[in-house]
């Protein structure tokens, strides 16, 4: 099994080199150039994912691996996702009760319920 | 060695046969470099568990959120340039995994020296990413007064997140650092040379880990 090396042609991996440098730029760009809103994010997360996944591809030799262990180390993560979502589906709730309970210019905090601490004994 | 070859079985086949093989699992893989895959899937979760919960406590705060690309602009020739040493901090990171990816194909060819001169490029420039990172922090703390529990531009959870997530990255870069500098003495004192030189491409694993991990702060952090 140790005869197994993996060897590839330089060029691979000057190519996805220099593809890191212009996705890195043009990411850098769409600071530059003051792209907002949904553009922004749009282009924002296409060239993170390009660059994460030549990065993984290519320059970490998944392309070459077998199936096993591609999936062994790349489907767990997509739990994250879940983890995300939940995350983000429950902002706009959590958002909106600290508006409530602690933003100055609205209602008052109202009084905590009456407990029964200091009244027993 | 029948069932380590690639047959023209599909993907599926092959990883019910892999799983159910009753030997070694990851077959062609040396336990290293197995391992430390594991270990990055496991790195995977915690990052992405600080940039989650970033994601959670951007969305919810009621304070203005600072604007990144400001707050982290730099002058240059008396022009204040948005992120300027982020995006040199980007170009040296991947400078340095491309130095790397050439270490890993050189240890496969078995060119020792070269092999050598490209881990310490590579341990150089994750120096001086580290030095950068160190100066950048230095300019928020006493310059601009960002501390990890206040924050003059709005939200004081900015400096908590920016403190923790580049703190843990680049406590991974300095790491990855003394980790580059070992292997690449090792390989010049001939401790591999009876291997294939995996623990060329395991050394590389790390570090293009690290290069990916600061593809998300990037996108997430400065750029969003």
């Amino acid at each position: 099994m140790a005869e197994v090396g993996q060897q590839h042609p330089i060029k691979v991996y000057f190519l996805v080199w220099l593809l890191l440098f212009v996705f890195s730029a043009a990411s850098y760009m769409v600071d530059i150039l003051e792209f907002q809103g949904h553009l922004r994010w749009l282009l924002i997360i296409i060239f993170m994912l390009l660059k994460a996944g030549f990065i993984v591809a290519v320059f970490m030799h998944m392309k070459w691996e077998r199936p096993t262990l591609i999936t062994a180390i790349l489907v767990p993560p997509l739990v994250l996702i879940v983890l995300m979502y939940l995350l983000a589906y429950e902002a706009d709730y959590a958002w909106a009760s600290r508006i409530v309970y602690f933003g100055d210019e609205v209602a008052p905090i109202p009084a905590p319920p009456p407990t029964h601490a200091g009244v027993a004994h | 060695m029948a069932e380590a070859a690639q047959t023209d079985q599909g993907p599926l086949t092959t990883i019910v046969d892999d799983w159910s093989s009753d030997v070694t699992t990851f077959k062609a893989v040396p336990w290293g470099k197995a391992m430390m895959w594991i270990f990055l899937l496991s790195d995977t979760f915690i990052f992405t568990s600080f940039l989650v919960s970033y994601m959670a406590v951007r969305m919810t705060q009621t304070d203005a959120w600072p604007e990144p690309s400001a707050v982290f602009s730099l002058e240059a020739f008396g022009v204040p340039v948005p992120l300027l040493l982020i995006a040199i901090m980007t170009f040296i990171l991947i400078t340095s995994s491309g130095t790397m990816a050439m270490a890993v194909n050189m240890g496969y060819r078995k060119r020792k020296v070269a092999v050598f001169w490209l881990m310490l490029a590579t341990a150089l420039l994750g120096l001086s990413f580290v030095g950068m990172q160190a100066f950048e922090w230095t300019k928020l703390i006493t310059g601009e007064g960002v501390k990890a529990w206040q924050n003059p531009m709005g939200a004081p959870q900015f400096g908590s997140f920016f403190f923790m997530i580049t703190g843990f990255h680049g406590l991974h870069v300095s790491a990855g650092v003394a980790y580059l500098g070992i292997i690449a003495w090792r390989v010049l004192r001939g401790k591999y040379d009876n291997t294939n030189f995996e623990i060329v491409e395991i050394t590389g694993l790390y570090w293009h880990f690290v290069d990916l991990v600061w593809v998300f702060i990037f996108a997430f952090f400065y750029l969003w």
